[in-house]
């Protein structure tokens, strides 16, 4: 069996970050990741694109993960592309499944870096093909890159469809139309927190501006104010229907929504270990409970980057080298003359979310964006509408046994895209605040695995 | 709030008794957990099972086929009342056998079993006679035959457990969801239910809460002796079918999941699951159907069963508080039917109680003299 | 549905896959559910529980509606498995059976 003394989860911006500090300073490190190559989601195909016209396109913030990716490289911490985490046991036992099978890790620490998921956000229709993410395009873009073929209809609110519409542009797509879901935000605190992260992330904010402008210009059409969506056809997408706060209602012909309703953090893994979560309401999602370093409520589980609550790449860059150097005194091998570390590490981070109070309140989610009407599928696995849980609501006491007896959150995606609903329409149903409503019980695997994936275990596995 | 019958325990055992018992008395009230209780009723595998039932235990064995008997027509009584389908499918039941080892010992036991009754309906079946109950799907190499049992089924438990609730209240129970007893006081022919939410007075109580119904049981006079027993369950995603019957360890369910279980464990209150007792559940299953292999696991759980001695249910009327009853049993699905009936009438009073005796703790006290 | 920004050159960085049948080019190091966004028929599976068609989603491995059949390995997430020359892909239609069909 592999007993690293660190096993890091995730080989975005926090996970990469993590291991430079804990190899350099000579712990035994190993980074698992889905993905083929290092980057995560936010520098996905980082050193493919480095040096191309898609990657100047793609801007200068995507361009410096390069850095990140070359220090990662040759760090010396081993990294396990391809592969997968599909379980951890609470004594850290860790099970992955990649192109040399399936294996077992049995770790002193470990860090979850997996970075955070687009909310999801139903609105009828949103299971036809033709309707993807945001994020989905973007990954496209990223690699093979790719755009779609015809102007394309945007829908949402939040920082990355603005991006997304913006680099989309510069490589010569076309966006038809952007139907802004976002609602206005209270003048008087949005620009007291403007007022705040202008001084000290003034650029950044530039940039959005410049996005945004940008937008309105290039954009076939752009909507305001949108407070209700449906993706209309049968097979697939044809058109989308919105409706806006003043009670207009409009369709227009489309073969592709894309659709952006911000993110939230990557819980499954942390949740899966019993890791404590609760409910935030700035940013409208559940996040770990975590201390000043990452730690959880978990001994041994450490939690950084966008996973430990929305921050962004720098944010997660800082939380990382955090979380390595609490693991590092943790096992009493902090080197000497990292004194400065920690400190450098706390300022760069403070810079780093100095804007994020701003952009949550700005572009804080719709108040129904968990609550859609009756007829909308809440569980894509399972086909599960809002009608089909309103019917087992009354006599079922909580998410699981909701779960229990509707099937809803027990297809392959395990919840990952109904848990906020279900849980939205328990506090609803209830009038309890969503704090309250704890969302369905994480099982494993994490990620499905194949029966003799599993079974390849049986011979090396010790009896519990 | 003053009640005839209060149960204790939203799972299967108290849901079916309760709606049982709604069918006898005025005013039943049955109290539910949490959502974050321990819940078996909903780790459950959802065979309703005699097969390997009773050997050594005549009474239990005659108890398991008279409810896997009375689940034919239970089962359309209780989808009727609530609308709920459960899913029973009863065309008989496997326990496959992978080597000659496995199929001697399979044949020892419906030997002991045909031994303590006629005509158990429970047969040795060939490798050939098996591979021609399973036309989609080959065997793996080692399977040497099976027990097949013509009225041995399968149910959803999850569907069940619905089923049960919405029945009992269409027949004018009422349910209190996340409940929680703190204590059941004594006096006067009544028992006081104390809850955080206020106390329910009740000339019958029935205590069948899974594990915790021992500290409930014992102020009452009744000793429930049983240890607890963890199980671990996997799911694979949907198939087309191809698994005509369940079997004690496989079953396809109606929507196209195939259950694998369950692992029998040890571990006292560890609520877990682990990878060991995945492989362990899935290495058996690709023995069986080596197909399975590229087939995707969806999901693990755990539940624990409560165990008694002889494995057999204990059914407890308590002497000292005459209106008091326990029921503690680990196989809930099964016994449903029985619950729903017999033991729901004898609670209420219709019949006599004698033949539960042998499903009293006392049973044990006779074995150690 | 999509279109490549920059059509590359031919031979080397290009692999053939086979999809229900029909071969389909694609860039080596793309997935299986890029290839697919670029097809007319650009959907992947009907659903087990209605037969809805679905197409890829989310293509980070979070919403698993673009499972489709690969030859040998069973029913996976295209987002997440990368092309191979001479790699066969079915859609599925409804839920896949024990014995795969490709």
């Amino acid at each position: 069996m592999l007993k690293p003394d660190l096993l890091i989860v995730g080989a975005g911006p926090a996970g990469m970050s993590a291991a430079v500090v804990a190899a350099r300073a000579g712990l035994s490190v190993m980074v698992v990741d889905e993905q083929p190559t290092p980057g995560g989601q936010i520098w996905r195909g980082i050193e493919a694109n480095a040096g191309t016209a898609r990657g100047r396109a793609l801007g200068a913030p995507y361009l410096s993960g390069l850095a990140t990716v070359r220090a990662f490289r040759e760090s010396g911490a081993v990294y396990w592309p391809s592969t997968r985490v599909w379980q951890i046991e609470p004594t850290l036992r860790t099970y992955v499944t990649g192109p040399d099978g399936t294996l077992m890790i049995q770790p002193s620490a470990i860090l979850i870096a997996t970075g955070a998921q687009e909310r999801p956000a139903p609105f009828r229709g949103w299971t036809l093909p033709g309707v993807m993410t945001v994020g989905a395009a973007q990954i496209l873009l990223k690699a093979p890159g790719t755009v779609p073929a015809a102007p394309v209809w945007i829908a949402g609110c939040g920082p990355l469809a603005l991006l997304y519409a913006h680099q989309l542009v510069r490589l010569g797509g076309a966006v038809a139309g952007f139907l802004d879901t976002r609602m206005p935000a209270p003048l008087a605190g949005a620009a007291r927190l403007a007022a705040g992260a202008v001084l000290r992330s003034g650029r950044e904010l530039a940039k959005g501006a410049y996005w945004y402008a940008d937008l309105h210009r290039r954009a076939g059409r752009y909507v305001r104010g949108v407070v209700d969506l449906q993706a209309l056809g049968t097979d697939r997408v044809e058109g989308v229907r919105y409706r806006t706060a003043d009670g207009r209602v409009e369709e227009v012909e489309t073969s592709l929504l894309l659709i952006h309703e911000g993110v939230v953090p990557e819980l499954h893994t942390a949740r899966s270990l019993g890791c404590q979560t609760r409910w935030h309401a700035g940013q409208a999602a559940y996040v770990p409970v975590l201390n000043e370093w990452g730690e959880s409520s978990v001994p041994g589980i450490l939690v950084a980057g966008d996973a430990a609550g929305i921050g962004g790449a720098e944010a997660a860059i800082q939380r990382g080298r955090l979380a390595a150097l609490r693991i590092l005194s943790r096992l009493g091998r902090l080197p000497a003359g990292q004194e400065g570390a920690e400190a450098a590490c706390r300022k760069a981070l403070a810079r780093a979310l100095a804007p994020r109070a701003f952009l949550d309140r700005i572009f804080m989610p719709r108040e129904n964006v968990f609550l859609p009407d009756d007829d909308t599928i809440v569980c894509r696995c399972e086909e599960l509408r809002v009608r089909d849980l309103r019917g087992a609501l009354s006599c079922s006491v909580g998410a699981n046994q909701l779960k229990a007896f509707t099937r809803a959150g027990m297809g392959p995606c395990q919840g990952r895209q109904c848990a906020y609903t279900v849980a939205s329409l328990i506090a609803n149903v209830e009038a309890r605040p969503m704090g309250d409503v704890e969302p369905f019980r994480v099982r494993p695997p994490l990620k499905p695995v194949r029966l003799c994936d599993v079974a390849s275990l049986a011979e090396e596995a010790a009896p519990p | 709030m003053v009640v005839d019958c209060v149960v204790i325990g939203g799972g299967i055992v108290g849901s079916a008794i309760a709606y049982g018992l709604a069918g006898c008395l005025d005013d039943v009230l049955l109290l539910d957990g949490s959502d974050g209780d321990p819940r078996a009723a909903q780790a459950n595998f959802g065979l309703v099972w005699y097969q390997s039932k009773g050997v050594g235990m005549p009474a239990y064995q005659r108890l398991s086929r008279e409810s896997v008997q009375e689940w034919r027509s239970f089962h359309k009584e209780i989808e009727d009342m609530s609308g709920v389908p459960v899913e029973f499918v009863g065309r008989g039941g496997l326990a496959y056998c992978l080597g000659d080892e496995e199929f001697e010992a399979r044949q020892a036991i419906l030997s002991r079993l045909a031994s303590q009754m006629a005509d158990t309906g429970i047969e040795m079946l060939s490798r050939g006679a098996v591979e021609r109950l399973h036309p989609g799907i080959r065997l793996g190499p080692e399977v040497t035959g099976a027990a097949f049992s013509t009225l041995d089924a399968h149910v959803n438990p999850l569907r069940l457990l619905l089923a049960l609730q919405r029945a009992f209240a269409h027949r004018g129970g009422t349910i209190r969801r996340s409940e929680s007893v703190q204590a059941i006081e004594t006096g006067r022919g009544q028992f006081r239910i104390r809850l955080k939410t206020g106390d329910v007075d009740a000339a019958r109580v029935v205590i069948a809460c899974g594990e915790a119904s021992r500290v409930l049981a014992e102020p009452l006079g009744m000793t429930l002796p049983f240890t607890l027993q963890r199980g671990q369950i996997i799911v694979t995603e949907r198939m087309a079918p191809f698994l005509a019957y369940p079997s004690d360890r496989i079953r396809q369910t109606a929507c196209g999941t195939v259950m694998i279980g369950a692992t029998k464990e040890d571990v006292g209150f560890d609520p877990g699951t682990t990878a060991a007792a995945a492989a362990g559940l899935t290495a058996r299953a690709i023995r069986v159907f080596p197909d399975l292999a590229q087939v995707s696991l969806v999901r693990q759980w755990s539940g624990r069963r409560v165990i008694t001695p002889d494995i057999a249910p204990l059914y407890e009327r308590s002497a000292a508080f005459p209106g008091a009853y326990a029921c503690v049993c680990h196989s809930g699905v099964t016994l449903a039917a029985y619950h729903a009936r017999t033991l729901a009438q004898r609670i209420a009073g219709r019949g006599s109680w004698h033949e539960m005796e042998k499903f009293s703790a006392r049973r044990f006290d006779v074995q150690a003299a | 549905m999509f279109r490549l920004l920059e059509q590359g050159r031919s031979g080397e960085d290009a692999v053939t896959i086979d999809l229900d049948g029909q071969p389909v080019r694609a860039r080596a190091g793309e997935t299986v559910a890029s290839v697919l966004m670029r097809e007319a028929e650009a959907w992947c599976r009907a659903t087990p529980v209605s037969q809805a068609r679905r197409a890829p989603y989310c293509m980070m491995g979070v919403c698993f509606d673009c499972l489709m059949l690969v030859e040998g390995e069973g029913l996976l997430r295209a987002c997440q498995t990368y092309v191979r020359d001479g790699m066969k892909i079915r859609r599925q239609i409804g839920a896949r059976h024990v014995v795969p069909s490709c």
